[in-house]
């Protein structure tokens, strides 16, 4: 998988104007925060239109403002965790999981259901509500949720950060478990050293609205 | 149990029936406009806004005779109507009907206004990302996040129809079988001599169907409330 993204735009006081390439299975965007790194996600997931910007997943564009092109973003098929799992509050954790699922164009859903319970061992959670989960099962079944809807790429902004130490590192193993065992490739957002050390083949830096480098 | 007389009887269906048609009619409608007023931004919101909540506020014999002078047989919209489909509504039920959703409708956008602003967008955000559509959006997440308000809405609405009496008599009238309500059954009582008793009976039939509709509508709002928050 190779990404391309560039972006400028300007959101209040702040200017995010960045650009990188990579073709890692893990990329993680690091930096301080405010540095711009969600912003710039979200324009890659089609939920921030930038003034100006480039957005492509294997040479395809979903968004290239010079030609005019600006795929809506849940014609996208980029899976995305939030910082805070944005579970759907009206559906059991089985049917968080499969919401996305019936989106997927059928010959597109190579995510099984089976595979991808087991891999975060969600299976003892699939009837609960979602206000029966601590923070760490619930940040497991939004990472389940996005990957059944079989996306291209998949997005996590800070999965970790609203969780506290021990949970951290319950859901941690689950996330080398997804780099080891899946060939998703995955965009990383954090502002850990030692996540991103843990877990990143390529880092790309940020701070206040830039990339500043990028080590592979 | 008082025994009521055919008359009465016949004055609370027709009741119940004009106050659940005009409920089901201005439904659709309340979440259409509920939706622009609490997501959009646009020149003449705070007129839409200021017109959805004209009624509550104009005498109901104002409101009333507008719509005897826009749907009557000689107004724009009733001759319209009466020429296009053979429908007629001064002085007929659906009449009666359209008087109470008009009346009603205030309280049915504001309920759902208020439930639309509260839910949190950014789940609408994360099902976008999952591949939904706007529409799948709002039929699988928004709705059913607002539904307690669409429903406590609903009953007011209801409860505010079943209540209705000068837009009513004024559009049209009180014929008894037709448009003779209950309210407009009471206060004929009221204008006969021996009237009294039946006056009091359907006061007191009255005050139970409001008194229920309102503990339903808490009721059936926090059952649902809790279900759509996931407890």
């Amino acid at each position: 998988m190779s990404l391309e993204v560039k972006a400028l735009t300007r959101l209040g006081d702040f200017t995010l104007d960045a650009e990188f390439a990579t073709d890692g299975k893990i990329t993680a965007i690091f930096g301080p925060s405010g540095a711009g790194k969600t912003s710039l996600i979200n324009v890659i997931a089609g939920l921030i239109e930038p003034e100006r910007g480039r957005v492509a997943v294997d040479g395809t564009a979903l968004l290239d403002t010079e030609r005019g092109i600006d795929i809506a973003a849940h014609k996208r098929r980029i899976g995305y965790v939030f910082q805070e799992s944005r579970l759907f509050p009206h559906l059991t954790v089985r049917q968080n999981l499969l919401y996305g699922r019936w989106f997927a164009p059928r010959e597109l859903r190579q995510a099984s259901f089976e595979e991808v319970t087991d891999l975060l061992d969600l299976g003892p959670l699939l009837h609960r509500g979602t206000r029966q989960l601590s923070g760490g099962e619930k940040q497991r079944a939004a990472i389940g949720r996005a990957l059944l809807a079989s996306p291209r790429l998949l997005l996590l902004d800070e999965p970790l950060s609203s969780l506290d130490e021990a949970r951290k590192q319950e859901v941690m193993p689950f996330l080398e478990r997804l780099r080891d065992h899946t060939r998703m490739p995955i965009i990383y957002v954090s502002h850990s050293v030692a996540e991103v050390e843990r877990l990143a083949n390529t880092i790309v830096f940020m701070d206040a609205g830039r990339v500043t480098g990028i080590k592979q | 149990m008082p025994t009521l007389t055919p008359e009465e009887l016949t004055a609370i269906k027709l009741s119940l029936r004009v106050a659940a048609v005009a409920t089901l009619f201005a439904l659709p409608f309340g979440v259409a406009i509920a939706l622009v007023l609490a997501r959009t931004r646009f020149y003449g919101r705070a007129l839409l806004n200021a017109l959805v909540l004209l009624p509550l506020v104009l005498p109901p014999v104002v409101t009333g005779y507008v719509l005897l002078l826009l749907f009557g047989k000689q107004g724009p919209i009733g001759r319209w109507l009466y020429d296009s489909f053979g429908i007629v509504l001064a002085f007929r039920w659906t009449g009666a009907a359209l008087a109470c959703a008009i009346m009603g409708f205030p309280l049915l956008v504001r309920a759902i206004q208020l439930a639309i602003e509260a839910v949190d967008t950014r789940l609408e955000q994360a099902a976008s990302t999952l591949g939904a559509s706007r529409s799948w959006v709002f039929l699988t997440v928004t709705l059913p996040l607002i539904a307690p308000g669409i429903i406590a809405g609903a009953i007011l609405c209801f409860a505010r129809a079943m209540g209705e009496f000068g837009a009513t008599i004024t559009f049209v009238s009180n014929i008894p079988g037709e448009t003779q309500t209950l309210p407009t059954l009471i206060y004929t009582f009221t204008q006969v001599p021996g009237g009294n008793a039946g006056a009091f009976r359907l006061t007191l039939i009255s005050l139970a169907i409001s008194l229920g509709a309102i503990l339903a509508a808490e009721g059936i709002a926090q059952a649902v409330g809790r279900r759509v928050r996931g407890q």
